[in-house]
């Protein structure tokens, strides 16, 4: 874009903006906010809600300031009668469509629609009561995803999410007029279709229609039994988004007032997936080596780039669209089914409890470890190794129902065991964090030496650019890597399916050399997963990244390798990475799935 | 107002061949881009298409875009209720359009050209290919660097719309876009992009056959010309004529009418409804009420509620569907019509009806939605009764 600044007023107030700035940005320049349905700072413009017109002096029509360029000299109106008549009818047009069931909506109290409609104070209805039905017309034949078409505005943010961010297309519009909607290919059941189970249409959806499909009173009712022994554990994402949704700004590190507030939600043990996150390292590092050996060494045909298999939104996107390539993903377990598998075999064995009586949780920052927890595999333990997943934003609404004064609590430490991690676990929660957890620990392995990045930050593997490469020298290896001497590891990592896609565009064609691919299915890594606080955007994220770079920091241990409990679990129960005990618990396999 | 009495006139349907036609190209294309576009500029002809914009305007836009790669595209959409003007166009005379197609493209710098036909209208399709390989064929003999190919419409009314029709063209859903880039800017494959309605490029050829002059000696200031007409409804003579710009609507319906007439609806369900004692003031043409070229005549038997009913069943139908003031606005006032002649909702609700039209005028997206008040508001406006009782 130019630098060419355009000059313009806003309600008689004189302001410069750069050339293609919209009305709605140089508006915000000056404080004036003018509503928005379908805008948002992560997709393309659509311009359809209408809320957001302006008038425009001299325009006979009224201007979507989203998606209306500033020109010079333009004397815009952002408050006029003209434009508040407009916007009252739009959004009592809205309205007039929608089944606004509030006090029964998953969404009451975070729904921008409700949020507009108490601003305009929309009382009475002027128009007539268009809703069909005062049902919800509900699909909730996904684990993971609840669809309300009763709820919808047809906002098309969840439509170009799924094109845009995660190249998947599961949602689309059909029909026309009044028929119009959001449905799926032929209108399918989303459990059919190729939808990921990732939740970003979740998080970008302005009201009710799109919403995780919520497992509290299955957890409430667990925690009531008291025959029950509830054990929890929170990915690493959890301890840095579950702030937004009580009290805090983005970016506050909350591990310790979660870890008590779950103890006094009553789970019995709260325990960390972050445990299982440094066990991933250990397994998916040695598996990593043992094919560039048996590659190298042996000269056998193994499947590389070898990926990475913690984002089961992931999996189930390559299961459908790339499933020539099902061999190159590691066969490690998510990090929640890992800790799954182990808390009802290990956990319990140590612990003294049957796993019969066992109910395991997690707190997930994601929707798709929904999906996840309920795949036939997942039963290693003899049962279903987690049996519920909630997101982050359902453990806040637990928080509130417990009545737990959030901000107040002192921190907690988790229990143990399973509950000792590093920071190499904790930046698992940002897109690179398993890459460069990874190589912290393999190139230590292959060396004896630190990574050669100051203070073990792998820089060229941070940050939110959509495919990130990255290339480590390793020179001399210890005597039984010498397979390895002069070798250069070259590695490169996607967040968000887009971004996947294209790099699996590039494997698939043969055009990118890489020994180990990280991908994770949401925009920024699990931070931006599809269970996180809503809203979220760049900013928002970048604010996550920054803490859990900073958890990392604040650890005494940054090493997996050197998490004392992973030791131990070798030496009590799993005896070495890839072990007997690891691939009946830890490892997993993929299926072919259809695109249609 | 200059006021002229109707005239028919015979330019757009005269015979002619891909030759002659080839002919008028070659003696064009002696002149430069920019002369042509001066010419056409001066003719005064706007778009036949409805929005009636400056076709010359419309080209030099175009031009000025630095952009090794635009398009020609040829509306043949026409989905507006009793219009079937371009169709017959295509039937008798297609290789008019496509001269004016390959003029175009020569003046703004566009080496190929698209017409994107109605799906309705696929039977017409053998006989035009035959003809656009003739005309191709006889282009490049002749080193014209130009040529023509037809896609096949969705079926869809709202497709007819410019920006949707390129997302049509594109394989997507016809959508209308949001404006700005206008088509000249950004239009098929977000190229420039000229998009002219059938007639439209039918009278470019005209033009460069007869001269402007001859031309611009019909019509009024701002309606140059002559225009090709549906007639229909209540009318003893349906059919296409071909008639002089700038006529009072009373004249017209002294020729046309059935001597009963009540009211005209001029342009089509996104026209306006022109009641009896307004006839005489009412011009036909750019500056009075623009018309893409349907003329619907009603006598009085026929109900205005029913027929404004029918026109708002057709909104609802052909409404996309993605911007609120069209799609739930156009169901509001459907049923909001129906309430009132049902008795549930007052005669008053009528005003916050019309009130709510003209949101849509100014809000809506595009030019469907936004013409929904046209009929909506000319109707009840001058039928009030009708629609009550
Ligand atoms: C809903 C809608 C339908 C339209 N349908 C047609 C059509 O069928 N044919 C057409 O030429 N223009 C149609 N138009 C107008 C086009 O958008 C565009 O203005 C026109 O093709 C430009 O050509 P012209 O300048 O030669 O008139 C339609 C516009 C709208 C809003
Ligand atoms: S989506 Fe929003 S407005 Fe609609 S019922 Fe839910 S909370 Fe209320
Ligand atoms: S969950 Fe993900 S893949 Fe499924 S519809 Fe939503 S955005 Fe698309
Ligand atoms: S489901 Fe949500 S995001 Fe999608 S169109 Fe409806 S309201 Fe918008
Ligand atoms: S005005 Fe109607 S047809 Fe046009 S974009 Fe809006 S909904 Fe679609
Ligand atoms: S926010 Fe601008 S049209 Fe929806």
């Amino acid at each position: 874009m130019s630098e060419y600044l355009v000059n313009l007023k806003v309600n008689n107030i004189a302001v410069s903006v750069k050339e293609g700035t919209t009305i709605l940005d140089a508006s915000k320049k000056l404080n004036f906010n003018i509503p928005t349905l379908c805008n948002h700072p992560d997709l393309s413009v659509a311009g359809n809600c209408r809320v957001c017109v302006v008038e425009v002096k001299g325009a006979r029509l009224l201007a979507a300031s989203c998606a209306t360029p500033v020109s010079e000299g333009m004397e815009v109106f952002t408050n006029s009668e003209k434009v508040r008549t407009a916007r009252k009818h739009v959004i009592e047009l809205l309205l007039s469509e929608h089944n606004a069931d509030c006090t029964k909506c998953f969404k009451n109290g975070h729904c921008e629609l409700q949020d507009l409609a108490s601003e305009y104070r929309v009382g009475d209805h002027v128009f007539i009561d268009l809703v069909k039905s005062k049902d919800k017309i509900l699909d909730i034949s996904s684990p993971s995803i609840s669809k309300d078409d009763s709820k919808c505005i047809r906002c098309q943010r969840c439509v170009r999410t799924c094109e845009e961010l995660q190249s998947v297309s599961a949602l689309a519009v059909v029909k026309k007029g009044d028929h119009q909607r959001i449905s799926t290919f032929m209108n399918k059941p989303l459990d059919e279709v190729v939808c990921t189970n990732c939740g970003q249409c979740i998080n970008r959806c302005p009201t009710g229609s799109l919403t995780e499909r919520t497992y509290l009173d299955e957890v409430w009712n667990a925690i009531n039994d008291p025959s029950k022994h509830v054990v929890v554990q929170t990915a690493p994402a959890v301890r840095i988004g579950l702030g937004e949704d009580l009290g805090y700004e983005p970016g506050e590190r909350v591990t310790g007032k979660m870890v008590a507030a779950l103890r006094h939600i009553g789970f019995d043990s709260v325990l960390d997936t972050d445990f299982t996150a440094d066990l991933t390292i250990m397994e998916e590092g040695t598996e990593l080596l043992t094919r560039l050996k048996r590659a190298l060494v042996d000269g056998e045909k193994v499947a590389l780039p070898m990926m990475t298999s913690c984002s089961p939104g992931w999996i189930k996107f390559q299961e459908h669209m790339f499933p020539d390539l099902l061999d190159n993903l590691s066969t490690c377990k998510s990090p929640q089914q890992m800790f799954g598998a182990l808390v009802k075999t290990y956990y319990a064995k140590k612990k003294g409890i049957d796993p019969k009586n066992m109910v395991s949780v997690s707190i997930m920052p994601c929707t798709a470890k929904k999906f996840e927890c309920g795949r036939p595999e997942m039963r290693d333990s003899g049962y279903q190794d987690v049996d519920y997943v909630l997101t982050t934003r359902e453990l806040a609404m637990m928080v509130k129902q417990a009545g737990i004064d959030f901000m107040k609590l002192d921190d907690e430490k988790y229990d143990s065991i399973m509950g000792n991690s590093t920071g190499a676990a904790v930046i698992f929660g940002a897109t690179g964090g398993v890459m460069e957890a990874a190589l912290r620990t393999a190139y230590e392995i292959v060396t004896g030496r630190e990574v050669p990045f100051t203070n073990l930050k792998i820089m060229p593997v941070r940050g939110f650019e959509g495919i990130k490469e990255a290339k480590v020298m390793i020179k001399d290896v210890k005597p039984e890597w010498a397979f390895l001497e002069g070798a250069e590891l070259s590695v490169a990592i996607a967040h968000g399916l887009h971004n996947a896609n294209e790099l699996m565009k590039a494997v698939r064609a043969g055009t990118a050399s890489y020994h180990f691919i990280e991908v994770m299915g949401c925009p920024g890594g699990c931070l931006g997963g599809g269970g996180q606080p809503i809203p979220t955007s760049p900013e928002i994220r970048q604010k996550r990244a920054t803490a859990i770079y900073a958890e990392d920091e604040g650890l005494p241990l940054r090493k997996s390798h050197e998490n004392p409990e992973v030791a131990q679990i070798y030496k009590d129960f799993l005896g070495e990475p890839l072990g007997h005990k690891s691939h009946d618990l830890l490892h997993t396999h993929y299926k072919e799935r259809k695109r249609y | 107002m200059e006021n002229k009495i109707l005239k028919k006139v015979d330019y757009i349907f005269q015979e002619t061949s891909v030759s002659e036609v080839i002919d008028i190209i070659i003696k064009t294309l002696a002149k430069s881009p920019d002369d042509i576009i001066l010419d056409v500029i001066d003719s005064g002809l706007k778009g036949r298409g409805g929005a009636g914009f400056p076709t010359g305007l419309k080209w030099k836009f175009t031009k000025n875009e630095d952009n090794p790669v635009k398009y020609v595209i040829c509306n043949a959409d026409e989905g507006e209720p009793g219009t079937f003007k371009d169709r017959e166009i295509l039937e008798t005379v297609a290789c008019k359009v496509l001269g004016g197609m390959t003029i175009c493209g020569y003046s703004i710098g566009a080496k190929e050209g698209y017409i994107y036909l109605r799906g309705e209208y696929n039977y017409l399709l053998p006989q035009l290919n035959k003809v656009i390989d003739e005309f191709n064929k006889q282009l490049k003999s002749k080193g014209i660097d130009f040529v023509i190919f037809i896609k096949s419409g969705s079926g869809a009314y709202i497709c007819g719309e410019e920006s949707a029709l390129f997302e049509s063209m594109e394989g997507k859903r016809g959508e209308p876009r949001n404006k700005p880039p206008y088509p000249a800017v950004s239009g098929y494959n977000s190229k420039p992009t000229v998009i002219n309605n059938v007639e439209t490029l039918v009278y470019v050829t005209m033009i460069c056959k007869m001269g402007v002059e001859r031309f611009k000696a019909l019509g009024t200031k701002d309606s140059r010309g002559s225009k090709v007409f549906s007639v229909s409804g209540d009318t003893p003579t349906p059919g296409i004529f071909e008639l002089e710009l700038g006529m009072p609507l009373a004249d017209f319906v002294e020729d046309f009418g059935d001597g009963d007439t009540k009211a005209v609806q001029v342009g089509g369900a996104s026209g306006h409804c022109v009641p009896r004692k307004q006839l005489k003031d009412t011009i036909i043409g750019f500056e009075g009420i623009p018309t893409g070229g349907s003329m619907m005549i009603f006598n009085s038997s026929r109900s205005m509620y029913n027929v404004l009913h029918d026109y708002l069943e057709f909104f609802n139908e052909e409404s996309c569907g993605q911007c609120t003031p069209c799609r739930v606005g156009c169901q509001q006032l459907l049923k909001g019509i129906e309430s009132v002649k049902k008795g549930e909702r007052k005669p008053l609700y009528l005003d916050e009806l019309k009130k709510l039209a003209s949101t849509m005028k100014i809000a809506a997206k595009c030019g469907l939605g936004q013409s929904v008040a046209n009929p909506f508001n000319s109707i009840v406006d001058n039928f009030r009764e009708e629609i009550i009782y």
